[in-house]
């Protein structure tokens, strides 16, 4: 087992390489000139001094191996370089994102797990029930609608409505286009329990985060549920006079989990590292869209510095995930054949 | 006939009845069968009646919008009325007439990006599960690279690359579609490649691209096609974000997540504008999930 980790964390290694190579090639093919546009926009015609004295200072007349190669070298020190657009520090603006997304995911994480498994379940006992078909049509339509529409929506619901009509103020959740008030540490409990008004800016993102991925793992747990309901085990346990409840939640979930883990480790994941859809309606300012507006603002240190974090985000918790299933499950053996 | 020797007549045609026995489409009466499951699911018609209708509504749009998709009226933001039933926009373009166009370009981009994208992944999973070995290898180590960096991320780059227009998302999306194609190709021929009829095949002689796509590929069709399906669906819902983000095609283009990006600022004055295009997408791309969840239980019934 031990060799099979560092196995798979040594694969990391070149995975984590190439994409970042790749995404720092792309950048080169972008049109428009990073310092043309630091200076201030192609269309106003910047002043060709301060374009030079950009490109001498961020290294961009450099001949292109020679940036990469210090890329590189910065990069493995732990140095992000700072930001073209605002000159503030990579590793620092990092920090404050990830902390948000964090917060945000922690919270759709706890919907997805609570809802979707509880959904789940029910379904998969009460088959054919209307309650089951609700759940499957529901399930569906939740992960047709796209995330910025289901924001909008739910915004318009909570927010605007009752705010436009005059609602009492306990009615009102509140969506700050400024992101979430005083994003200090003092408005938060244990890092990630929202207190004072910290809470009505948290509750529409996280429904609208959690929404599709809620609908999947229902979806994943009904069907998961009904397979391990024809196992053996299950007649098994009903034979020897087992309570019906002791027998779906001993016997049939803990079966039943393991493709459910997976999936719910991989949302973590994109939750934290790629909402850029429900960051963006809801101005929060977290990792997903602050990488996707520096694509466009050409913030080659941000984009590099922030996917680099997400890229190891998501290596580590593939890897954590295929453990965890030698863990749950003492059949699978890991690391013999080939791996997946 | 009856004058050739058996001995010839086998030798002359073997090559063609193993094709035709093998990789012919399959009968008529499986289609009939495949069909009849399909009707029973009732989502699944309403479903594919949608799809057909919106197909309609896309091919008949100058009959169907009362409005050009970029006319201008004299009312500005209006809210939905009997003359402008969506209501109008803020530069006073009649709403209804924009989603009906805007059919045209969800289903132009999510089909050409569909057919892009299955065929760089039949092709890339096909090597990689029939050859196996370094080509396998090789081929799945790309493709966990790209999967690596988030979705939306690399859409994002990738479209500022090929410019904000149409073609540019038809490039972004069918470049980045192949990878799950891919996975689930070579899958299928992984387990295919095993059986005792690649073997014969391989026995008579044949190339390996013969078997590939003549006896492998028609074997593997299946799954193929259920996730070829629910591939446009999720198609259309990439190209709606990416609209919405300002990396689609560009203003006057009636996309539906464009028109939701441009109807986010007043939603306490003008919903409609959000309400309605996203409405499209919505029932869009539901549609194309339950055809596809219909495909997959009629053509698979042991699957249910």
């Amino acid at each position: 087992m031990t060799s099979y980790i560092i196995r798979r964390l040594l694969l990391v290694i070149p995975t984590v390489f190439f994409a970042l190579s790749f995404l720092f090639a792309l950048f080169y093919v972008l049109p428009g000139d990073p310092a043309t546009l630091i200076a201030g926009g192609a269309d106003r015609n910047p002043n060709a001094i301060q374009v030079e004295q950009i490109n001498e200072k961020y290294g961009l007349n450099d001949p292109l191996p020679t940036q990469f190669v210090n890329y590189w070298k910065a990069t493995l020190q732990w140095d992000l370089g700072e930001s073209f657009q605002t000159g503030r520090s990579v590793n620092e603006i990092l920090g404050q994102r990830a902390k948000n997304s964090f917060r945000l995911a922690f919270w759709a994480l706890i919907i997805e797990i609570v809802v979707g498994l509880s959904v789940g379940i029910y379904s998969a006992i009460r088959r054919y029930s209307l309650a089951d078909k609700l759940t499957t049509v529901g399930t569906a339509a939740m992960s047709a609608i796209p995330v910025f529409v289901l924001g909008y929506i739910l915004q318009y619901a909570f927010a605007v409505y009752p705010n436009k009509h005059d609602w009492p103020e306990w009615t009102r959740l509140r969506t700050s286009q400024i992101g979430p008030p005083g994003s200090g540490d003092g408005d938060w409990f244990l890092f990630v329990i929202p207190m004072g008004e910290q809470w009505r800016y948290l509750i529409l993102p996280a429904v609208t985060l959690a929404a599709v991925s809620t609908a999947l793992t229902a979806r994943m747990m009904r069907g998961s549920m009904l397979e391990v309901h024809r196992a053996d085990f299950m007649r098994t346990a009903r034979a020897k006079g087992l309570g019906e409840r002791q027998i779906v939640l001993r016997h049939g979930l803990r079966n039943a989990m393991l493709p459910v883990i997976t999936l719910l480790a991989l949302d973590f994941g994109a939750m934290i590292g790629a909402a850029v859809l429900t960051e963006t309606v809801f101005s929060w300012p977290g990792l997903g869209s602050t990488i996707a507006s520096s694509v466009l603002d050409r913030d080659l240190p941000v984009l590099l510095g922030l996917t680099l974090v997400v890229v190891l985000l998501y290596s580590i918790l593939n890897l954590l995930v295929d453990v965890s299933y030698a863990w749950f499950d003492p059949r699978v053996r890991l690391g013999e054949g080939k791996d997946k | 006939m009856s004058d050739q020797t058996p001995g010839f007549a086998a030798a002359r045609t073997v090559d063609q009845m193993v094709d035709d026995v093998l990789a012919a489409p399959e009968a008529p009466p499986y289609l009939i069968d495949v069909w009849r499951r399909f009707k029973k699911n009732r989502l699944a018609v309403i479903g594919l009646i949608f799809i057909l209708g919106l197909v309609l509504v896309a091919i008949f749009a100058p009959l169907i919008a009362p409005y050009g998709p970029s006319e201008r009226t004299d009312v500005f933001r209006g809210s939905p009325s009997g003359d402008h039933l969506f209501g109008t926009d803020i530069i006073g373009r009649d709403v209804f007439s924009r989603v009906v166009y805007g059919a045209r370009v969800s289903l132009r981009i999510s089909i050409a990006t569909t057919i892009i994208a299955m065929g760089i992944g039949v092709l890339v999973g096909a090597m990689a599960g029939f050859f196996g070995g370094f080509t396998d290898g090789l081929m799945m180590r790309i493709t966990d690279v790209f999967l690596a960096i988030p979705y939306i991320v690399l859409a994002v780059a990738i479209a500022t690359v090929f410019g904000r227009s149409e073609n540019g998302i038809i490039l972004v999306l069918g470049l980045t579609g192949w990878l799950g194609v891919s996975r689930i190709v070579r899958s299928s021929f992984l387990s295919l490649k095993e059986l005792e009829y690649v073997e014969a095949a391989q026995a008579l002689g044949f190339s390996r691209t013969r078997i590939m796509f003549r006896h492998i590929l028609p074997n593997a069709l299946q799954p193929i096609i259920v996730y070829g399906t629910i591939l446009i669906g999720s198609v259309i819902l990439a190209e709606a974000a990416l609209s919405f983000l300002g990396v689609g095609p560009q203003d006057p283009t009636p996309a539906w997540g464009l028109m939701v990006s441009q109807g986010k600022g007043d939603l306490a004055n003008a919903f409609h504008l959000v309400l309605f295009p996203g409405l499209a997408i919505a029932l869009t791309v539901l549609a194309f999930v339950l055809v596809g969840d219909g495909l997959r239980d009629a053509l698979d019934p042991k699957l249910k």
